[in-house]
């Protein structure tokens, strides 16, 4: 396709925006996940975060791990934060600035989710990423409704009797331009979805999903590795969602069993022969409604 | 020109004619007259800013602050429960140092459920880190509006226009409404810190240690405390300019006084009625409006009840479990004057009830047979 041979000069020669010495724990997805973003993004844009291991990753002042304008926001005001910026850059004729807000699961599924869909649903300019570490890691570990079935946490020491919520088609349902999953796993994928996500005008979400070495429980080297099994075993399939209606799905998976998946998570060891049968019943039946809706190609 | 209009219709004149570029809002009673008006403004042009139709209200002031960070001038209103919703991001918006200008026509916060004046919402923010102007009629709310944008500017601090549910927001008066060039002369075009340049690139709002917290809560309090003598110069100039001025305070019939009548906001007009008629009895009384509550004028408010003997505080409000407000902060300035006062709070007007003449009358009457001060409030039925 168009510009990846662009892709590639930039993948052998990256210019990274996150600096070394951030905060992050080490082996964490999602300063692997911000790296990947912001070099794919470039230097020329405004970054909004918001309390979550995000912020937490972009230092203490008076360090600053990310090297371009950012905003340390509140942590359920990720997306009218960024809209905020984002109307008014325009109303002083800049128009070549993208404003882009990282936010975690917490921010993004639960106490922010009334304001992205409030400007999701003026469509506003912003590109939304979502840093899915499925709990509340920042704060030690806690359940919240991104949280698998059956994950342990602190808050759900005997496994999360809830499945996770499907912020994806909460997205697609608000219409707007461009929605799209991503993985640290496949830097690829993640690049060409950030610079085409870049292209389009309006609101754009991007969810990724970042493994968390204490949170899953994971040996440190580990999350680009659990971050491709989440992709080959349908847990997390990679794909993107034109206008909230056409979905094409960008990666071909080698539908492994989901114990691939699990079996490399602390979080799942308890899990009984039963509960693994139901997470691959619900995955199979979740990749089945995607593979079904991608097949009907565009509007 | 002068125009018979609602105190809504004279705040969204001032926010047009101050050249408010983003305006963030959503619908409560009884502010949304404002932000219908400038929604119309805005359809046909006559804006020259934009509007942020938000979800909520939390949402029109995070919008509102991360605007300001890029140097626009922004505004918002809102009311009673919009107001405490927003209550997070009113700390956020003076932390940052962002001049937002907002109107907060003052309603009763639930529960009961109503929908009449009463302070307890805004002055419920006391300690937000905004600055706070109480409104009398409707044309002192369009004038604080146009004072608020130069002096929240020039402070690089937040600012609240307080106005009152019916008495002010939908009560009709003539007001002088200033044209554009008189406005445009007085404002001048914004000229704030734009906080995020992609080719200098900085980190707004870091995480700090404790000692940098503390020192920029004391560089925001000697902000605080600075903004006195800025708010008298504007308003001084104000006056020179268009003919009118409000002062941080406004006393009336002081100087002689054996008792003062402290008021605030709408029942400063009816009070200023009942002094004239109780002066006419011979009683020796004065009247003193609080205009600003934050900052506190404390040396303001002592010189010129340092040697009163007697104060009546009558006010809208309450801090439930102590008394009114205003009455308490009134103590407080005075706690370290030489001369003994009594000192004695009455609430009247609560959930938006009349404070009528008569009902002024008997504060003063009564205040003026007292020995001593009840400790807690005397209520007015």
């Amino acid at each position: 396709m168009d510009g990846l041979a662009l892709n590639t000069i930039q993948e052998s020669r990256p210019q990274e925006i996150l600096r070394s010495g951030h905060l992050a724990c080490p082996g964490c997805g999602i300063a692997l996940g911000m790296r990947m973003v912001l070099r794919a993004m470039g230097p020329r844009v405004i970054v909004v975060v918001v309390p979550s291991c995000v912020a937490v990753t972009s230092g203490p002042y008076p360090h600053a791990a990310l090297g371009v304008p950012a905003f340390h926001s509140a942590f359920e005001i990720a997306a009218p934060t960024a809209a905020g910026i984002s109307s008014a850059l325009k109303l002083q004729g800049i128009d070549d600035i993208p404003v882009l807000t990282f936010a975690g699961d917490g921010g993004t599924f639960d106490i922010g989710l009334q304001s992205l869909s409030g400007a999701a649903a003026r469509d506003d300019d912003i590109i939304y990423v979502c840093m899915d570490n499925e709990a509340y890691m920042n704060t030690g570990i806690q359940v919240s409704s991104s949280t698998p079935k059956f994950a342990w946490t602190g808050t759900s020491p005997r496994g999360n009797p809830r499945r996770k919520k499907q912020i994806m088609e909460i997205m697609a349902a608000h219409r707007i331009p461009y929605a799209a999953t991503i993985s640290v796993g496949f830097p690829d994928d993640l690049t060409m979805k950030i610079k085409r996500a870049a292209g389009i005008r309006g609101t754009r979400f991007i969810h990724c999903l970042c493994p968390c070495a204490p949170g899953w429980k994971l040996p440190e080297n580990l999350a680009p590795k659990v971050s491709v099994a989440a992709v080959e075993t349908n847990i997390f399939p990679l794909y993107e969602i034109i206008n909230g209606t056409d979905f094409t799905i960008t990666h071909d998976s080698k539908n492994l069993p989901v114990e691939t998946y699990l079996s490399l998570q602390g979080r799942y060891r308890r899990l009984t022969e039963k509960e693994v049968q139901e997470i691959q019943r619900e995955t199979d039946r979740l990749w089945s409604d995607l593979r079904a809706k991608a097949a009907k190609g565009p509007h | 020109m002068r125009s018979f209009i609602t105190g809504n219709d004279a705040v969204a004149e001032a926010v047009r004619l101050c050249r408010a570029q983003f305006v963030a809002a959503y619908p409560i009673t009884p502010q949304t007259p404002i932000y219908e008006k400038l929604s119309s403004w805005e359809a046909n042009g006559e804006l020259g800013g934009v509007m942020m139709r938000t979800e909520s209200e939390h949402s029109a002031m995070a919008a509102c602050l991360s605007a300001s960070l890029t140097g626009v001038r922004t505004f918002t209103a809102t009311s009673s429960q919009g107001l405490a919703l927003m209550h997070e991001m009113l700390h956020m918006a003076s932390g940052c140092r962002t001049p937002v200008v907002m109107v907060c026509v003052n309603r009763t916060l639930a529960v009961p459920w109503a929908f009449w004046s009463d302070q307890t919402d805004s002055l419920s923010q006391r300690d937000t880190g905004w600055m706070q102007i109480y409104c009398e009629d409707n044309q002192e709310s369009l004038d604080s509006v146009i004072q608020a944008f130069r002096l929240a500017e020039t402070m690089l601090l937040p600012c609240m226009v307080v106005t009152e549910a019916n008495f002010i927001s939908h009560f009709m008066e003539p007001v002088d409404v200033p044209s554009q060039e008189e406005v445009d002369a007085f404002v001048p075009p914004v000229s704030i810190p734009r906080r995020f340049d992609v080719d200098n690139p900085g980190y707004v709002a870091a995480v700090v240690s404790q000692a940098q917290y503390r020192d920029y809560r004391r560089l925001t309090q000697e902000a605080m405390e600075a903004s006195l003598s800025v708010i008298e110069d504007i308003d001084k100039e104000f006056r020179e300019s268009f003919g009118r001025g409000y002062g941080l305070i406004d006393s009336v019939q002081v100087e002689d006084a054996e008792i003062v009548l402290v008021t605030t906001a709408t029942i400063t007009s009816t009070a200023r009625l009942v002094i004239r008629q109780l002066r006419d009895k011979g009683h020796k009384i004065g009247l003193l409006k609080i205009r600003v509550f934050r900052p506190f004028p404390t040396l303001q408010l002592r010189r010129i009840l340092e040697r009163v003997p007697r104060i009546a505080v009558i006010e809208r409000n309450i801090s439930l479990g102590r008394e009114g407000i205003f009455c308490s902060e009134l103590k407080a300035a005075l706690a370290n004057s030489p001369e003994r006062h009594i000192i004695q709070g009455y609430l009247a007007g609560i959930g938006g009830t009349d404070v009528t003449p008569d009902i002024i009358e008997q504060v003063v009457l009564h205040a003026l047979e007292l020995k001593e001060a009840t400790d807690g409030p005397i209520w007015m039925a």
